[in-house]
């Protein structure tokens, strides 16, 4: 009886959250088109979240395309496929594991820092004062880093990309006497439009979804300093789940426009 | 609570136009918990008014429904004849121009230097200045008036306890308020600082001639500092008068503040 309770109870907060979130996003896309424009911190937010999570992209994407390449080269050898590698790898890589894997990453570095620092500026009452001071603090704080990080995100997903196909080509340069022109050349031809746009535009939604819940959990995180480990902890579990159930909308929905 | 009642009656006969701040039958509950149960208070010109309560009694709860930061749950507050119940986000931000606020950890913006927190509300309220802002040498200006000019490059890290505090209050006067609030001026410093605090804010009190709220539960500042105090008990203003009147109260309730 008690565990069906606290079942429903979770199951509520659960629905309240997602309504608050969705109030939260509300509240962004009004105050986002509403002047005076904080020019100056989305600069440095762009900056700031670009120059954190640059090297975790690079290593992760070189990693992964080690990583693929190699699991994957014995298989296509036994079916005697190992030509179609750098198509595989190219089209695997740039519609899902290129921005899936970047989101994550992101989601870890950026999202948890949004809520901690947020957090800790709520906790702290630099919030408080910023509003007393009559600056509006959701417009400096908030709009800019969802703004920020929906514009980063696909960056580094593309850089994420190009590094972890070179990491591929190294495999396969090594492996197979593959050269850079060839391997390049091969993934290009697979590639079309079809593969590149879906995926950036879903980069996009990846990275409001990061700044959006990293903000959220941050903004209205409870007092103390267990409140703000618990903010920084639960965006990134949040933002992981979304970035799931986004990517699986992404992928119905360009299913839908292939069929067309 | 006849003696408390007693002492305020020369409150009522107040002139109207000498008063800034006014609080009446003023409610505020979190679920269960009734922390204000009609609670009443005006604040006149050039004042110094302190505010004494138990922890959790409510006061820093009253103190931010004076700003907005909550909302009541009933009464009127009136700042400068405004009721700041009813007005508008946009109204409400530039009445806060006129309110100072001293937090009571600081609250230090602590991603900015000394010079960047003091130049942050600025940006807000240069209209009050009629667009004339010489930046530089208002923040100058303000950090010499708290004896701190030398530490306009610091990060808020780097300073002591004592010193956020005299920064915190040198941002909260940049913008010129005519009411200033303090949120327990004095806790968590040592005597001697904390002293320097009392002293600092009577200078400007003489200097500005400003009105100031003063909550605290530290006796010594309110003996140096009051020019009257109200005792917060049971969410309601329990007693009211001097410092002198209070001290010498044989109400049990109003004893225990008094005690050494």
């Amino acid at each position: 009886m008690l565990s069906i309770r606290s079942l429903r109870q979770q199951i509520d907060s659960f629905f309240i959250e997602i309504g608050e979130l969705s109030y939260f996003a509300g509240r962004y896309f009004k105050e986002s088109v509403k002047p005076p424009f904080e020019f100056k911190e989305l600069l440095c937010q762009c900056y700031s979240m670009g120059n954190r999570s640059l090297l975790l992209v690079i290593i992760t994407g070189f990693i992964i395309g080690l990583v693929l390449t190699l699991q994957t080269r014995p298989t296509l050898m036994e079916f005697g496929a190992v030509s179609w590698m750098p198509s595989m790898v190219g089209i695997s890589i740039v519609r899902e594991i290129g921005p899936m894997i970047t989101a994550l990453v992101c989601a870890g570095r950026i999202g948890s820092g949004i809520g901690a620092e947020l957090g800790s500026m709520r906790v702290t009452e630099q919030i408080d004062a910023m509003e007393v001071s009559g600056t509006n603090p959701f417009k400096y704080l908030v709009v800019t880093r969802i703004v920020a990080t929906t514009m980063m995100l696909p960056l580094l997903v593309i850089i994420g990309d190009a590094v972890a196909l070179y990491g591929s080509f190294l495999v396969e340069n090594l492996k197979g006497n593959v050269s850079f022109t060839l391997y390049f050349n091969q993934v290009f031809n697979s590639l079309e439009f079809g593969d590149i746009i879906p995926a950036t535009i879903k980069s996009f939604f990846f990275g409001f979804a990061i700044g959006l819940v990293g903000c959220f959990k941050g903004y209205y995180c409870k007092k103390g300093t267990a409140g703000v480990g618990k903010s920084a902890n639960s965006a990134v579990v949040f933002t992981s789940l979304l970035l799931f159930v986004i990517d699986f909308i992404a992928v119905f929905v360009t299913d839908i426009f292939y069929d067309l | 609570m006849s003696e408390g009642k007693h002492i305020s009656k020369h409150t009522d006969t107040m002139n109207q136009k000498d008063i800034v701040l006014q609080i009446n039958n003023l409610y505020k509950s979190f679920g269960d918990n009734h922390v204000l149960n009609g609670f009443n208070m005006t604040l006149r010109k050039g004042e110094n008014l302190v505010i004494m309560g138990k922890s959790g009694s409510g006061k820093s709860v009253m103190i931010k429904c004076l700003v907005g930061l909550m909302e009541a749950d009933k009464g009127s507050i009136s700042v400068m004849g405004k009721d700041i119940t009813t007005l508008n986000q946009e109204t409400l931000d530039i009445l806060r121009a006129d309110i100072g606020f001293l937090f009571q950890g600081s609250a230090l913006y602590d991603s900015m230097t000394v010079r960047e927190n003091l130049e942050f509300p600025l940006r807000r309220h240069s209209e009050k200045f009629d667009g004339k802002v010489d930046t530089n040498s208002m923040v100058i200006k303000a950090l010499e008036n708290v004896g701190l000019a030398e530490a306009i490059d610091l990060m808020p890290s780097e300073l002591s306890g004592g010193m956020k505090r005299r920064v915190a209050l040198a941002r909260t006067l940049i913008l010129q308020p005519k009411i200033i609030l303090y949120d327990e001026p004095t806790s968590g410093l040592d005597p001697i600082t904390a002293k320097e605090i009392i002293i600092l804010m009577q200078e400007i009190q003489k200097k500005y001639g400003t009105s100031s709220l003063i909550i605290t539960h530290d006796v010594d500042c309110a003996r140096v500092i009051s020019d009257r105090m109200i005792l917060l008990i049971d969410g309601i203003n329990y007693a009211e008068g001097t410092y002198a009147q209070l001290s010498i109260s044989k109400d049990s309730k109003i004893k225990a503040f008094f005690k050494h």
